[in-house]
């Protein structure tokens, strides 16, 4: 283990332990992990994506593409934390991950050996390729490629959303961002300021500077401190991840660090913080990403940005190395020159890539370091697993240098993701090789160094600023690479991609920048790039001969960076995710013993097993009940509309695809209700309680859609009729009575003849009034009782005392459904499943021939209008009485092209052996044919005779009077 | 997300609202088939302005006739249908 790197000039003396590969160090309170791991002598924190090389960091912060860690254990393991963006807590526990056996001696490495097998495009060719070569390659690559494993338990964190306004949002807490919150603040506009790290400064935290008479770290804690003693907020360790339309910002808040652990369920102390920012005006200070330098090797552990070096000397008092190479194409670079000789390091060289370069930093350097002009980097020279040294061409003569850290600077680029998330434009300035921010679309400004500003003096003009190494200038770009050495040069560090890859896809046809990205996988990790973006474009424009705006840029997409899907979700899972809705008889049904099935949001009754009664065995005995007695099964949940007024029969017949004209008042009847494209939308009953007012029903799941769909058709299509639709599904609680002896149940307790089939009488039981519709759903003569649902408990007492005295009982779901199969009754959701026609489940004839309803124009569309070639409603019989899988395959042999599919199965109620209702092709052509319901995943293949969609009394007149 | 000015509720979050289609995608019901299902299936969608139809959905449920640009998503009006 190599002595300690720390140089005594640290922020703080107070020690934090923490552990990385099992192994236990000491971090000073404030380090980031990959500080932390520097000052003990870890330079070799990951290996890559797909060659598995050694990596350490490239740069300090967010956008660090290479040290990418695991972090916490158990529910707050994570996978993927950059190991420059956690601060150390006591007890952190770190992992490197995607190496084996370890990290030091990984055998993934060979695929560094194999890479001339694995080019960029390899997928792409591999996808394009006959099935068998993916089969074959991909075991191997799911194991060799790839990055942290995902946790394997629940997440333990809790996370909260909020909502906030403000008149000026500021986003990013560095010199600019600072001035701009306070100077809003101080006129009385609601500000609030975001800043990712955990502390403010942002470019002061690595300079040597005095601000009006505060270093540069103190005079952004004390400019903090006005801001909020001005009435701003101040959102630390948050970053704006996402500018979406009318200036409206999300913003993850970290309350604690990755992987660190949390009070289980304390809901009132969340991990995370979603916020949702509406925000007057948005002031994007967002600073500027350094871009590396090309050459071969120079992703060694060691081989780092020059601001990622001087972050650690100025702001963790870390030495990264005792050797220094500093390696630049402009000024700034020179700094950590400065910055890291204080730190102790001996500065080797100063390679700069300009043939002359002049200014007052570069006089200063020349006094103290070798500055070599003309100079750049051709590899880094390997020791071990980190760098050794550097081989140059120095005014076209090569040499060597040893080092153990090389601070390399090819320029930097603004961080303008937001500013195009906000629809603004980028212009670019060829003499700084960057883009700038343009027009803007919405309510922002960008300010400071992320707008091209570098000068501190320009940035802060009312402040007195000291700066001993002079004004700062703005960055120029490295120097494209043009293979002056053989090697893997790479540009995007976390995705393995290298200048020869960029060349490969430019070669093989995939020019465009989006195709060149998803060809060689640029910019597509979890850091999407920000660091090889303008490194890789640079090197596409040369290689097309064309200026670099002419090349193309990809879209910026938020998020800025990755956010845990725990953030988005926030409160609302396990039991928050939805409201659950309980029957107004729940009660009731616990008391009778109810297992309980959520349907949709509802809780209803799915059986009511006996004691140590199997839950099919229970279903199957209820549904056999109701075939020979009576049984009573709660409906309370189905959808309900009343349409009243003058031109409620307008609206009726506009939503219902079934003639209603003619129907008299106390009757009702079966209807379908279509999409405009002339696709069964939902089913119901529809009932004609008053010469204008009528009753819809409809299924329970579709009541949302259906309330829009009246809406719908009575404010646009029929421009405001004389009419209104009230949901009344709540109001109505509804007791489905079926069996051989319900009539006379029900005429029991009423004291009135029960309705005919599909015949409505208002009656009195249990001394509530009720609605009863005759309407059958088994098979059987069957009632529903409509009763306001906080009067139902009587008349479901009286209801089941009416029925176990003539030994029926209640019914749940599955009895219910496994009645309707037998009877070819269709569920919407499963035989309606938004590809069927009314024709396609045998419902054609039933339509009104007229049309005037939604969806008859869609109807004569002669893809739906030639019943060829579709999909029918089917029964199916095992032939072997073995039961049918639901969703199984309709195939003529195991293996085939399926010709259909099992939409619903069911044991027979009526006899024994296992029925299923189907959709197969041409399936009405094809009764008696003798097909296989295969399904692979269900390891189940059931030879079934196909036949009509109905299994039970074919002339209907059990449920008939 | 857009900030959606509802003549009865005010400037209110897109969330509240709940798109239903383009001004000339409606169908009527009296229209012929061919013109119902030019209607649904070939439509311009051309760039600039369209005209759409939204409902407040968690708000008051009001119809919207909206005015909004399909580059920039700047909305131009609404009115209460």
């Amino acid at each position: 283990m190599a002595a300690s790197h720390r140089t005594g000039s640290g922020i703080s003396a107070q020690t934090v332990p923490f552990t990385f590969d099992g192994v236990a160090y000491q971090a000073q309170a404030g380090d980031t992990l990959a500080a932390a791991l520097i000052a003990n002598g870890v330079q070799l924190m990951a290996r890559s994506f797909k060659y598995h090389r050694p990596r350490g960091v490239l740069a300090m912060g967010s956008e660090d593409p290479s040290a990418l860690v695991t972090v916490g254990t158990g529910g707050w393991q994570e996978p993927n934390a950059r190991a420059s963006d956690v601060f150390v807590y006591p007890g952190l526990v770190a992992r490197s991950q995607n190496v084996w056996p370890s990290l030091r001696f990984d055998v993934g490495a060979i695929n560094s050996l194999l890479a001339p097998f694995i080019p960029a495009g390899f997928y792409y060719k591999t996808f394009f390729g006959p099935p068998s070569r993916w089969m074959l390659y991909e075991r191997f690559i799911r194991r060799a490629a790839g990055l942290g494993m995902p946790p394997s338990v629940a997440d333990a964190d809790t996370y909260a959303h909020r909502a906030a306004f403000c008149d000026v949002l500021v986003v990013g807490g560095g010199p600019a961002g600072l001035n701009a919150a306070l100077a809003a603040a101080q006129v009385g506009k609601r500000v609030i300021l975001i800043e990712q790290d955990a502390i403010a400064g942002g470019s002061l935290l690595r300079e040597n500077v005095t601000i009006d008479g505060l270093p540069g770290a103190d005079w952004a804690r004390s400019m903090m401190a006005q801001i909020t003693a001005a009435g701003g907020r101040v959102l630390t360790r948050t970053t704006a991840s996402g500018y979406w339309d009318d200036n409206f910002v999300t913003a993850i808040e970290r309350r604690v660090e990755p992987g660190q652990p949390t009070e289980h369920g304390a809901t009132d102390r969340p991990a995370q913080v979603l916020w949702k920012l509406r925000c007057g005006e948005v002031v994007l200070a967002t600073g500027t990403i350094e871009r590396p330098l090309v050459f071969v090797d120079n992703d060694l552990p060691g081989v780092m940005l020059a601001g990622a070096a001087r972050t650690l000397a100025l702001r963790h008092g870390v030495a990264p190395g005792r050797r220094v190479v500093i390696a630049t194409s402009h000024d700034d670079a020179y700094r950590t020159a400065f910055a890291l000789a204080a730190a102790g390091a001996e500065v080797v060289a100063i390679l700069d890539s300009r043939v002359a370069p002049t200014g007052a930093v570069i006089d200063a350097a020349r006094v103290r370091f070798p500055v070599h002009a003309d100079a750049r980097p051709l590899r880094a020279l390997r020791s071990g697993n980190g760098v050794g040294g550097i081989e140059a061409v120095i005014a076209g003569a090569k040499r060597r240098f040893t080092a153990d850290c090389i601070a390399m600077s090819g320029g930097a680029s603004p961080v303008l993701h937001l500013h195009r998330q906000a629809g603004g434009a980028l212009d670019y300035h060829t003499d700084r090789g960057a883009f700038l921010p343009g027009a803007v679309r919405q309510h922002h400004t960008t300010i400071g160094a992320a707008a091209g500003t570098h000068d501190l003096v320009a940035i802060l003009p009312q402040s007195t600023v000291v700066d001993p190494l002079g004004t700062a200038t703005p960055p120029q770009p490295g120097p494209v690479w043009h293979g002056e050495a053989a090697g893997k040069a790479f540009v995007d560090f976390q995705n393995d991609v290298t200048t020869d890859d960029l060349a490969l896809a430019q070669r093989e046809g995939y020019v465009s920048v989006e195709h060149t990205k998803r060809y060689t996988t640029l910019g597509m990790g979890t850091d999407q790039g920000k660091t090889a973006a303008m490194v890789a474009l640079a090197q596409i424009a040369d290689g097309r001969g064309l200026a670099v705006p002419d090349a193309g840029l990809t879209t910026f997409r938020p998020p800025y960076t990755p956010v845990t899907l725990g953030a988005f979700a926030g409160p609302m899972r396990g039991d928050h995710a939805g409201p659950i809705r309980r029957l107004p008889l729940a009660g009731a049904h616990d008391a009778l013993g109810a297992l309980w099935v959520p349907a949709g949001a509802w809780m209803r009754p799915r059986a009511y097993p006996r004691r140590g009664e199997a839950l099919g065995v229970a279903s199957l005995r209820e549904a056999r009940m109701v075939r020979s007695s009576a049984g009573v099964v709660d409906v309370s949940t189905l959808t309900k509309f009343e349409v009243a007024g003058p031109d409620a029969l307008a609206v009726v017949m506009a939503v219902c695809a079934t003639p209603l004209a003619k129907l008299a008042v106390g009757r009702g009847r079966y209807t379908v209700m279509l999409r405009e494209d002339g696709l069964v939308m939902d089913d119901g009953t529809v009932w004609r309680l008053a010469d204008d007012r009528w009753l819809v029903t409809s299924s329970t799941g579709g009541l949302a859609r259906m309330a829009r769909h009246f809406s719908y058709v009575i404010d646009i299509l029929l421009n405001h009729p004389r009419a209104t639709v009230v949901d009344v599904s709540e109001h109505w609680a509804g007791l489905a009575l079926a069996g051989p002896h319900a009539a006379a149940v029900l005429a029991d307790l009423t004291g009135v003849p029960s309705p005919a089939h599909m015949g409505l009488i208002d009656a009195t039981i249990a001394g509530v009034p009720v609605r009863i519709l005759g309407a059958s759903y088994s098979g059987e003569r069957a009632f529903e009782v409509h009763v306001p649902g906080h009067r139902a408990a009587p008349v479901f007492e009286a209801l089941m005392a009416g029925v176990t005295a003539v030994g029926g009982g209640a019914y749940g779901l599955d009895a219910m459904d496994h009645l309707r199969v037998e009877k070819g009754h269709v569920v919407i959701g499963a035989e309606a499943d938004g590809r069927v026609t009314p024709g396609d489940l045998g419902l054609g004839g039933m339509l009104r021939k007229t049309g005037g309803f939604v969806g008859w124009q869609g109807l004569t569309r002669p893809v739906l209008a030639d019943p060829a070639g579709r999909r029918h409603l089917v029964g199916l019989t095992a032939i072997d009485d073995t039961p049918i899988a639901e969703g199984a395959m309709l195939v003529v042999r195991a293996g085939e092209e399926p010709l259909g599919h099992v939409t619903t199965a069911a044991p027979r109620v009526a006899g024994d052996g296992a029925i299923a209702l189907g959709l197969l092709i041409d399936g009405a052509a094809r009764h008696g044919e003798t097909l296989v319901a295969w399904s692979p995943t269900r390891r189940s293949t059931v030879p079934v005779r196909v036949g009509p969609p109905l299994f039970y009394d074919a002339e209907g007149a059990r449920y008939r009077d | 997300m857009l900030l959606i000015p509802c003549p009865h509720c005010g400037p209110r979050n897109q969330e509240e609202f709940a798109y239903e289609r383009s001004v000339d995608s409606v169908v009527r019901i009296d229209d012929a088939p061919a013109v119902a299902m030019a209607a649904l299936y070939t439509r311009a969608n051309l760039r600039g302005e369209d005209h759409e139809i939204w409902c407040h959905a968690h708000g008051c449920g009001q119809w919207l006739r909206m005015t909004r640009d399909r580059v920039t998503h700047a909305i131009r009006n609404v009115e209460a249908l």
